[in-house]
C-alpha cells in the first residue's frame, strides 16, 4: 500500500483514511455518550438495574436446607429414643416438633407446616437392645431436591447418634463401609457460592441485550438511523460508536455486581481479577452483540425487547448450567445449550470465582465466547447495511 | 335494568372480539403467543431438573482388592456414574476435578479390605467438585445409596448383623423424588406470566400512544367495560398458554395429575386476573409504550425468580418474603403444584386464592380509576 500513499491527488492514503475513520468514530462515541448520559432510562438499565437485581436475587435465591420443620412422632418414651431426638434437636438443620400420634403429624404435613415426619416406633428401645431397631422417615416429596437433602440429613443425624452410642461403649453395630464426603471449592456447602456468580451471568445477559436492543431499535423506529446513513459515516462506524459507550456502561454494571458478590455475599474470588475482567469483557461484548443483531433484524423496540427477554433471559436461567447440571440433560437439549453464550460464561465465572485460574477450563470457554463476539459483530454489520426499507 | 346488563355484556363481547382480532390477526403474532410456552415447556421440562443421570467420576483405588472392585462395580452398574479415569496417585486427584473431567473422585484407602475383613468399619472418601454445590451434594447422595447397597450385600454374604438402627424412607406425592414432577406444574404459571402481563401492559399503552384510546373513551363504553374488554383477551391467551404447558406435562412427560381440572382452572383464573390487573395498572401508569415495556420487565424478572419455582420461598430472608406477597406467580405455582401433585381441593387453597383476588381487586380498581382520571 506504499504506492497508494503517494497516489494521485483526490485519493486518500490508507493512513489518512484510517485517521478520518477514527475521527468519525470518536465523534459518534461522543454523541452517543452524551445521548446515553442524558437519557435516564439507559443509565437506569445499565447501572441501577444490575445492582437491584443482584441484591434481590442474591438474597432471595438459596438452595441451602436449614431449619427444616420436622414432625417427630415419639411413640416410645425411653431414654434411647430421647437421646436420638436430642441429636435432631441439636442439629441446625432441623426444627423438630414433637407429636405423639401419626395422624397428627400427617395433618401437619398436609397443611404444609412440616416438610417431613420422623417416626420412632413404640418398641424402639427394646429393639435397639435386640440390635434391629427401625425408624421411619416420611418426606413431602413435592420439592424432590429438598426432600432428598432432608433424607440425607436424617441419615446423618442417626449416624451421629450411633457413633455417640458406640463411643459410650454401647453395643451398636456400624455400617461396614462409611462414606466421607468433601466438597471442594465450597467446604461450607453454601449455595450462594455458585448462585451469585450465576446471577451475574443472568443479570449481564439481560442488561447487555436490553441496552442495545432498545437503543438500536429506537433509532430504526424513529428513522434517525436513516439520517446517519446520508452522512459519510459507514455502518461499521455507526456500530462501533453505539457499542463502545454501552459497553462501558455494561462494564460498570458488571463491576458493581462483582463487588457485591465479593463483599456482600462473601463469595471467594480465587482466580485473578484480570482473568475475571477479561472473561467478562468478552461476555458483555457478546450480550451487546445479541441485542444489536436482534434490533437491526426486527427494527421495533417492543418486539426487540420481548425477543431479547425470550431469547436470552429464560434460556440463561434454565439452560446455562447456572442451576441445573448440563451433563444430565438429554442430547437434544444439550445441543441447544452449546449455542448459548451464557453457558460458557457460567463455566468461566464459577471456575474463576471458586476454583481459580484453571486454564484448561478457561481457555476453551473464552475461545468460544470470542468467536461468538466476532460472529455477532459481523452479523450485525451485515444487518446494518446502509439501506432504506 | 336487565337490558342494560345485557347491552353491557354485548359491548364487552364486542370489544373482546375486536381486541382478540387485533392480537391474533397475523400469523406471526399468533405463533409468537402459542409456540413459546409449548417449546419452553418441552425444553425446560427436560432441562430444569436437579436429578442427575450422567455423573462422570474418577477412581483412586489404592487397595485394588476384590472388595474395592465390588464396590466400584456397584457405581459402574448404576447407570448414573461413568468412570472417566483411573487415577494412580493422590496428586492426579486435583487435576481431574479442576479441569471438570470428573464431577467426583472416589478414593479407596490401602487398608480397605483388611479393615472390612477384620470387622472394623472402612471408609470411602468422596471428593466432589463444589463449583455447583447442589449438583455435588446430589451426586454424593447417589454414592451413598450405592455404598448402602454394597453394605447390605456385604452383611448378607458375611452373615453379619444388620445395623442397630435402620432408617426406612418414604416420600409422599412424588415417590421417586423426581424434580421434574415439581418443576413442570410450576411452569404452568411461570411460562404464561411473561406474555400475559406484557400483552395487557402494551395493549392500552399502544392505544394511548396512537391516540385511539381517546376515541374509545368517547364511545358508549363505560370505563369498566373498556377494562373488561382489555382484560378478557389477555386472560384467554393466558388460559390457552397454560393449557399448552399442562398438556406438555401430562402427555409428553406423563406426570400423573392427581387433582381436578376444575380446581386448577379456577386457580388459574384467579392468577390471570391478578396478572392482567397488574398489567393494566402498569399501562395506566406508563406514559409511553417503552415505559410500559420497561415497567413490566422490571416486575416480571423478580416475579419469576422469586416465586418458589427453582428455590424455596422459605429460604428467603423475611423482608423478601413479605415482598413476594404481591407476586401473583408465587400463589399460582403453589396452586398448580398442590392441585397437580397432591390433588387438593379449593378449600385447602383459600390461602392462595384470597391474596390473588385481593391483588386483582386493588390493581383493577386503581387502573380503572386512573383511566378515567388521566384524561388530559
Amino acid at each position: 500500500m506504499t504506492s497508494a500513499s503517494q497516489s494521485a491527488p483526490g485519493r486518500y492514503s490508507a493512513i489518512e483514511r484510517l485517521r478520518a475513520k477514527a475521527r468519525r468514530v470518536r465523534a459518534l462515541i461522543v454523541k452517543e455518550s452524551r445521548q446515553m448520559l442524558r437519557d435516564p432510562s439507559s443509565v437506569a438499565i445499565g447501572i441501577v438495574l444490575p445492582v437491584i437485581l443482584i441484591l434481590l436475587f442474591g438474597f432471595g435465591l438459596s438452595l441451602d436446607v436449614k431449619n427444616v420443620p420436622l414432625a417427630v412422632v415419639l411413640e416410645d418414651s425411653s431414654y434411647d429414643a430421647g437421646e436420638l431426638i436430642g441429636s435432631f434437636q441439636l442439629s441446625s438443620y432441623f426444627r423438630p416438633q414433637i407429636t405423639h400420634s401419626m395422624p397428627a403429624a400427617q395433618a401437619l404435613m398436609i397443611e404444609g407446616h412440616v416438610d417431613g415426619i420422623v417416626r420412632i416406633p413404640q418398641d424402639f428401645a427394646r429393639r435397639v437392645s435386640a440390635g434391629d431397631a427401625e425408624i421411619q422417615v416420611l418426606v413431602h416429596g413435592g420439592d424432590a431436591n429438598r426432600a432428598r437433602i432432608i433424607q440425607g440429613y436424617v441419615a446423618g443425624a442417626v449416624a451421629t447418634w450411633s457413633a455417640r452410642q458406640a463411643a459410650e461403649g454401647k453395643a451398636v453395630v456400624a455400617e461396614p463401609v462409611g462414606v466421607q464426603t468433601r466438597l471442594w471449592f465450597n467446604d461450607a456447602n453454601d449455595s450462594h457460592y455458585f448462585l451469585v456468580p450465576g446471577l451475574i451471568v443472568l443479570v449481564m445477559t439481560l442488561i447487555g441485550g436490553l441496552l442495545t436492543a432498545m437503543v438500536m431499535a429506537r433509532e430504526w423506529e424513529r428513522g434517525t438511523l436513516e439520517a446517519l446513513f446520508v452522512t459519510p459515516v459507514r455502518s461499521d462506524e455507526i456500530l462501533l460508536g453505539k457499542t463502545i459507550p454501552y459497553f462501558l456502561l455494561g462494564m460498570i454494571g458488571l463491576l458493581l455486581c462483582v463487588l457485591s458478590a465479593k463483599y456482600l455475599f462473601h463469595v471467594p474470588l480465587r482466580g485473578t481479577f484480570t482473568v475475571l475482567l477479561a472473561a467478562s469483557t468478552l461476555y458483555v461484548l457478546v450480550a451487546l452483540g445479541i441485542g444489536l443483531l436482534i434490533s437491526s433484524w426486527v427494527k421495533n423496540q417492543l418486539v426487540a425487547s420481548q425477543l431479547t427477554m425470550l431469547a436470552t433471559f429464560m434460556p440463561a436461567f434454565m439452560l446455562s448450567g447456572f442451576l441445573f447440571d448440563l451433563r444430565s440433560m438429554p442430547t437434544a437439549v444439550r445441543l441447544i445449550t452449546y449455542g448459548l453464550p451464557a453457558r460458557y460464561y457460567v463455566a468461566l465465572l464459577q471456575t474463576v470465582f471458586l476454583a481459580g485460574d484453571v486454564w484448561w477450563v478457561l481457555i476453551p470457554n473464552a475461545a468460544v465466547l470470542a468467536t461468538m463476539a466476532v460472529l455477532l459483530a459481523l452479523g450485525s454489520r451485515a444487518a446494518t447495511r446502509k439501506q432504506l426499507s | 335494568m336487565r337490558s342494560n346488563m345485557l347491552f353491557a355484556i354485548l359491548r364487552i363481547i364486542a370489544l373482546t372480539r375486536k381486541e382478540l382480532l387485533a392480537v391474533l390477526k397475523d400469523r406471526r403474532a399468533r405463533m409468537s403467543l402459542l409456540v413459546p410456552p409449548i417449546v419452553q415447556g418441552l425444553v425446560f421440562g427436560y432441562a430444569a431438573t436437579y436429578d442427575l443421570n450422567h455423573v462422570p467420576y474418577a477412581v483412586l483405588d489404592q487397595n485394588r482388592s476384590v472388595a474395592s472392585r465390588q464396590l466400584l462395580a456397584g457405581l459402574d452398574g448404576s447407570g448414573v456414574f461413568q468412570r472417566v479415569a483411573d487415577l494412580r496417585s493422590p496428586a492426579d486427584l486435583m487435576d481431574v476435578i479442576d479441569r471438570q473431567r470428573a464431577l467426583l473422585v472416589v478414593q479407596i484407602d490401602q487398608d480397605f479390605e483388611r479393615r472390612l475383613a477384620a470387622g472394623q468399619s472402612a471408609v470411602v472418601q468422596v471428593i466432589a467438585d463444589g463449583r455447583n454445590s447442589n449438583t455435588a451434594a446430589t451426586a454424593t447422595s447417589y454414592v451413598n445409596s450405592v455404598v448402602a447397597a454394597f453394605n447390605a450385600r456385604w452383611r448378607r454374604d458375611h452373615s453379619l448383623p444388620g445395623p442397630t438402627v435402620q432408617v426406612t424412607n418414604r416420600a409422599w406425592f412424588n415417590p421417586n423424588l423426581e424434580t421434574r414432577w415439581y418443576m413442570l406444574p410450576g411452569m404452568i404459571g411461570t411460562l404464561t406470566l411473561i406474555q400475559t402481563m406484557m400483552l395487557t401492559a402494551m395493549s392500552v399503552a399502544r392505544e394511548r400512544e396512537q391516540g385511539t384510546f381517546d376515541q374509545l373513551l368517547v364511545t358508549p363504553f363505560r370505563p369498566f367495560e373498556i377494562m373488561a374488554g382489555k382484560a378478557l383477551p389477555s386472560m384467554l391467551v393466558g388460559l390457552v398458554q397454560a393449557t399448552g404447558v399442562l398438556l406438555v406435562a401430562q402427555l409428553w412427560f406423563r406426570i400423573p395429575f392427581a387433582g381436578s381440572l376444575f380446581t386448577l382452572y379456577t386457580g388459574l383464573l384467579f392468577f390471570l386476573l391478578a396478572a392482567v390487573g397488574i398489567g393494566l395498572l402498569l399501562s395506566a401508569v406508563a406514559a409511553t409504550m417503552q415505559q410500559a415495556m420497561l415497567y413490566s420487565l422490571l416486575l416480571i424478572l423478580p416475579f419469576s425468580l422469586l416465586s418458589g419455582l427453582t428455590t424455596p420461598l422459605s429460604n428467603m430472608p423475611s423482608l423478601l418474603q413479605y415482598f413476594t406477597a404481591i407476586n401473583p406467580l408465587r400463589y399460582a405455582i403453589d396452586i398448580a403444584r398442590r392441585v397437580y401433585l397432591e390433588g387438593v381441593g379449593l378449600n385447602v387453597l383459600t390461602g392462595d386464592l384470597w391474596p390473588l383476588a385481593l391483588i386483582a381487586a386493588i390493581t383493577l380498581t386503581a387502573a380503572s380509576w386512573m383511566f378515567t382520571h388521566r384524561m388530559q
